[in-house]
């Protein structure tokens, strides 16, 4: 047993989790494993992997649902949870800087979560704690554990990673959650479709990026290349990204995935989205078998608690 | 016009230096940015030559620049080797070169550069910046935000 466990540690190379540009293949595997292996447990035997542990939950900007995903998650494990939900209360009003309240809340908790409205204080965070960080999304920049999320659904109930034809529809040019799974999946060799308006394109030296490991088609036709896809990863077109209402009315009704478009996809294509949703996916598409975005938010829970878990043996 | 002819032309153009340092091959267009960042306006005597021929340059032309007693600090070698890869800095005591670098691009670099994104937390807290540095395109990356800026980002946020 003890050879089965030192063999696993190494499979895990890091001692904070703060961007998905930092995990290797290896890394993302043995994570999605450990939410495997977590969420087969009966409730019992969870409650006893943190226990006697303390976690700090801060959250410099509010995140309802991420917030009680994770706070969900380290009290299933049987840890307490201390923190603050906004950064209002903190001494952050009075003037002290993110560092020195990261230094402060290390010393009270065993592991870090954190969100920021500001991008890079997850790294800095990383580098002033003596215990690990766990990044919750710092701005715009990363939010890994949503990609984490994103791979065990496919894992789940895909089947495999490696190997798929997955398309991305929307917004690509600033979708942070779309920019981090498509790179994350280039560890697994993914056929990899964009779609979306010519203003709205995957940045440029991203797909360039890409296209070095994976291959990838780009089009603006939503349809085109639905019969191919085992995942259709549909994001929300936000009028705010337009420079003028009359560009954003050409496109709008473009994107929206309706039922009958899916009549040529294959029977295990699975539809995909990070939620909130607007209008950019059908009801009537909900009660088909194609639908996992609900059981998408779902497996946000078995994933925090294996990256709680892995993170609470990581010595620093 | 030959190797001699050009030398002489660049002497008569600038003063030669018995102690301190040369900049040489410098990107033309670049050798103002480069005084302006090590702060030439004031203290030791330089001489600057603009847009002055060179037959090794590809461009056939080069910016150059002599320091009377200025010696450079590895702070200031990555700031020139971010702004003129390529450059070459003479080192001269006693009217001769005591040492000649080619300049590359460095790796990694810190405190040096400004981060261009002004949602990344070193643009509101007292903390030394730290990029990583790529060739081809030339492109440095925050080691906090994960932004990158390309070569004229990079020109402009030299601090």
């Amino acid at each position: 047993m003890d050879s089965k466990k030192s063999l696993k540690k190494t499979n895990f190379s890091l001692t904070d989790v703060v961007s998905i540009y930092d995990f290797s293949r290896e890394d993302i595997i043995y994570v999605l494993e450990r939410a495997k292996e977590i969420e087969s447990m009966s409730a019992a035997e969870k409650s006893k992997l943190l226990e006697n542990k303390i976690v700090a939950s801060m959250f410099f900007e509010p995140s309802t649902r991420t917030r009680l995903s994770f706070e969900t998650a380290i009290q299933a494990l049987g840890a307490k949870v201390i923190g603050f939900a906004e950064a209002g209360v903190t001494s952050a009003k009075k003037g002290e800087t993110f560092s020195d309240t990261i230094k402060v809340m290390s010393n009270y908790a065993d592991l870090l979560v954190m969100r920021h409205p500001l991008s890079g204080t997850a790294r800095l965070a990383a580098e002033k704690s003596n215990k690990p960080i766990l990044n919750g999304g710092d701005g715009p920049n990363q939010h890994p554990t949503q990609t984490l999320l994103d791979l065990y659904t496919i894992k789940k109930y895909v089947g495999e990673i490696d190997g798929l034809k997955i398309g991305f529809a929307g917004d690509l040019k600033y979708g942070r959650t779309v920019h981090s799974l498509a790179t994350a999946l280039t560890h697994f060799n993914a056929t990899q479709y964009y779609i979306s308006p010519q203003s709205l394109k995957m940045p440029k030296h991203l797909t360039d990026e890409i296209k070095e490991k994976c291959k990838v088609y780009e089009t603006e036709e939503l349809e085109k290349y639905i019969p191919e896809l085992d995942v259709l990863y549909m994001t929300r077109i936000q009028k705010e990204r337009f420079p003028d209402e009359l560009e954003y009315a050409k496109v709008k009704d473009a994107y929206v995935l309706e039922k009958s478009m899916l009549k040529n996809a294959k029977k295990t294509m699975k539809v995909m989205h990070p939620l909130p949703r607007v209008n950019e996916i059908s009801t009537d598409v909900d009660e088909t078998e194609h639908a996992i975005y609900f059981q998408q938010t779902a497996s946000g829970i078995p994933v925090r608690e294996a990256l709680l878990d892995i993170l609470s043996k990581v010595k620093k | 016009m030959n190797k001699e002819e050009i030398i002489k032309k660049i002497r008569v153009r600038v003063t030669p230096i018995g102690n301190g340092t040369a900049i040489d091959h410098i990107e033309p267009g670049k050798g103002l940015r480069i005084v302006e960042i090590l702060g030439l306006n004031s203290g030791n005597a330089a001489s600057i030559a603009l847009n002055t021929e060179s037959r090794k340059m590809k461009e056939k032309r080069k910016d150059l620049i002599l320091m009377e007693n200025r010696f450079l600090t590895e702070e200031e070698l990555n700031k020139i080797r971010l702004i003129a890869k390529n450059a070459t800095v003479n080192t001269i005591k006693n009217f001769k070169i005591e040492k000649k670098e080619s300049l590359d691009l460095p790796e990694k670099v810190q405190g040096i550069l400004k981060c261009i994104n002004p949602a990344c937390i070193t643009n509101h807290e007292e903390i030394k910046t730290k990029f990583s540095i790529k060739n081809n395109p030339v492109q440095a990356k925050c080691f906090y935000c994960e932004t990158a800026m390309n070569k004229e980002e990079i020109r402009k946020h030299i601090k």
